[in-house]
């Protein structure tokens, strides 16, 4: 049977400390990797990569008016993944964010919906405050499921995932169409005072990047700095020690759920509350997804998750770019979204783990 | 035709995506692997047999080109989890998202086209008995399919083979004591699962509904993740559960069809509904789970 051990390959050995080195350079690292991989993908279906690298990955940044959307993109995944990574950490892996999004976005438009007369600067704070604590609510049946029912909160945070969008397609196509929508399944347009505020005049960007920003040194704190924080992290690292510690699992995986739904939530709201101004089937481009890369690339840490928001917000711009300028078809994002954590995973591989080539004297299999 | 009968008829077709992925699934976990890649697996197998069955290869080519490409998206899997020890978690859901979008690129331009499914196959004197008589003619993948879950439930109970899978993913260390190669074994178990989640996707694109369209998985992928949880690692218990959910969606288009007065959109959460609650319940013993379970999932091998 040994012959079947690969003997020509080097192993990995495990280094004495991890490399922070390593760790900071891993995500510029995997960026390059996917981009090149992707760029020969490109090259094979018949496409100019030199066009469609600068328009997927420099345009965005390029003018103001393009980065402006890539900030304007950047909030939702931002916030997403900051709700996330805190789970993560915690070996609670939330990867239903997408219909904790789509709840979100529903509670919030039941104000403009059934108030679509009511005017004054409560409306938008509202929405968004009932747009978290739907996204929290979606993401406690996941913990109840888990906690007392002990099931796998993948599965039942995805599978939740894909019967919110089947009850996004409900409402649209029932009880909330426009009726002077002529047949397309979305809502009525909201009014002006369900529009968060804009922050940036001339550009979309809206408040609500301010508020992902805020949340994002929250999480900082809460991570970093404080003893709920510490727990859970330790619950990630180590859940015997966090046992004889007595620190509760059943309340980390509350926690981590209510806080990833509560995020997820928010940014559902923040999105029909500011540049959709109505809610329709195509609210969510995937954001709940991407936020799971952009949690990983962003190292699981608070500050991390900033830079790779706007990566990848930008790498969502520029997709939109290359299609119209490259001919690119828009599922080449979600292959480069795939190709860039899958890079990036090996990558990360080298901070605890250096590359030895076998000598034939020691080391070989039984 | 009624309703029993229509169910009785098509279950088995219906159950076959479900049934071929999760047995592909079940032998990775028995192997100690968690590949939670497996929609995004099917997807590529789906848009390759299509692409080659619309451009007049045949099923067969379709079916063994499905099987490959997936095999060789879940070798990248392995080579990630198993090769660097990268969180299985993440290496899953990275490949699922690849694979959708491979999928999603590669289909594009035969986005509503058609192809020709297969012919059913009627076992002489069975199909013709009233009301169950529609079990006995299925075509020919799904009369393969039930052989290969015989074949995988006869490797687990009565060879070496079966055993040493099982010894890699309970104690990989003991294993490995015993000279037994871990991970390469590891390695084709998840080929072995790839190439099955190829399959799967292979009959859901040219054979059950030979339509394309972007996502026709849908969720079915991940379904059969948790068929693997409800079947608690045991082949009969995950064939019983492939057609509970063969009927469960072939329900809801019968319910459909005779006009009943429920939305759409509930009907097609049923299959996501029925999953959430069985897991909870099945999950709910825990010491069934324990006592099935697979003791290293998940987690990487080191010497």
């Amino acid at each position: 049977m040994s012959a079947l051990s690969l003997r020509f390959l080097p192993v990995l050995v495990r280094r004495e400390h991890a490399s922070l080195a390593i760790k900071l350079l891993a995500p510029p690292v995997a960026l390059g990797l996917a981009t090149l991989l992707n760029l020969g993908l490109y090259l094979l279906m018949g496409r100019d990569p030199v066009a469609v690298f600068h328009a997927m990955l420099l345009e965005p940044f390029l003018s103001w008016a393009s980065f402006s959307e890539v900030l304007l993109k950047m909030g939702p995944l931002l916030l997403i993944a900051q709700g996330l990574a805190i789970g993560f950490r915690a070996k609670v892996f939330n990867i239903g964010a997408e219909g904790q999004f789509i709840l979100g976005a529903i509670f919030a438009s039941a104000i403009p919906i059934w108030l679509p007369q009511a005017t004054g600067q409560w409306i938008w704070p509202s929405m968004l405050v009932l747009g978290a604590l739907g996204g929290a609510l979606w993401a406690s049946l996941t913990a109840f499921w888990r906690v007392r029912l002990n099931a796998n909160e993948i599965l039942v945070s995805l599978m939740l995932a894909l019967v919110a969008a089947q009850l996004l397609n409900y409402l649209l196509l029932g009880p909330w169409k426009d009726p002077a929508g002529f047949n397309f399944p979305q809502s009525v347009m909201f009014q002006y005072d369900a529009m968060v505020p804009t922050l940036i005049p001339g550009t979309r960007v809206n408040v609500s990047l301010l508020i992902a920003c805020a949340l994002s040194l929250a999480a900082w704190l809460f991570m970093q700095r404080s003893f709920a924080g510490f727990k859970l992290q330790v619950g990630g690292l180590a859940p015997r020690a966090a046992g004889y510690a007595g620190f509760n699992e059943g309340r980390a995986i509350w926690i981590s759920l209510l806080i990833g739904g509560f995020a997820a939530g928010l940014a559902g709201a923040a999105e029909v509350a500011g540049p959709l101004g109505q809610l329709q089937r195509s609210i969510s481009t995937g954001y709940g997804y991407a936020a799971i890369i952009v949690a990983y690339l962003g190292g699981l840490h608070p500050i991390g998750i900033v830079f790779s928001a706007l990566l990848m917000a930008a790498l969502y711009i520029g997709g939109d770019n290359a299609m119209v300028s490259a001919n690119l078809p828009v599922a080449a994002v979600r292959v480069f979204q795939g190709s860039l954590l899958l890079a990036y995973l090996v990558a990360i591989a080298f901070v605890r783990y250096r590359l030895e080539w076998r000598h034939a004297a020691h080391g070989s299999a039984p | 035709m009624n309703a029993i009968e229509f169910i009785v008829a098509g279950m088995l077709a219906a159950a076959t995506p479900f049934l071929l992925a999760a047995l592909g699934e079940m032998v990775a976990e028995r192997a100690g692997v968690l590949n939670l890649g497996v929609e995004g697996l099917m997807a590529l197998g789906a848009v390759t047999a299509f692409i080659i069955v619309y451009h007049g290869g045949g099923h067969l080519l379709g079916f063994l080109a499905a099987g490959l490409a997936s095999a060789a998206l879940s070798l990248v899997f392995a080579v990630i989890a198993l090769g660097f020890r990268a969180n299985q978690v993440a290496v899953g859901l990275a490949i699922g998202i690849l694979g959708q979008g491979l999928s999603a690129l590669f289909g594009k331009t035969y986005e509503s086209l058609t192809v020709k499914g297969l012919p059913k196959l009627s076992l002489p004197w069975l199909s013709d008995i009233p009301v169950i008589g529609g079990l006995f003619a299925q075509d020919v993948v799904v009369w393969l399919s039930l052989a290969a879950t015989v074949a995988i439930w006869g490797i687990f109970a009565y060879t070496k083979t079966g055993l040493v899978v099982r010894a890699v993913g309970e104690n990989p260390k003991a294993a490995h004591a015993l000279g037994y190669p871990v991970i390469a074994m590891r390695f084709a178990a998840v080929a072995f699962g790839g190439v099955l989640a190829g399959f799967a996707g292979a009959y859901a694109a040219v054979v059950y509904t030979p339509l394309w369209a972007d996502g026709m998985i849908a969720g079915r992928g991940w379904i059969a993740i948790a068929l693997v949880v409800f079947g608690t690692w045991l082949t009969s218990r995950i064939f019983l559960g492939a057609c509970l959910f063969g009927a469960v969606s072939l329900a809801s288009l019968a319910a459909q069809a005779t006009g009943l007065d429920v939305s759409s959109q509930l009907l097609s959460s049923l299959p996501y509904i029925v999953t959430i609650v069985v897991l909870g319940i099945i999950s709910s013993n825990r010491r069934l789970l324990k006592l099935n379970g697979v003791a290293s999932l998940g987690e990487p091998f080191e010497q």
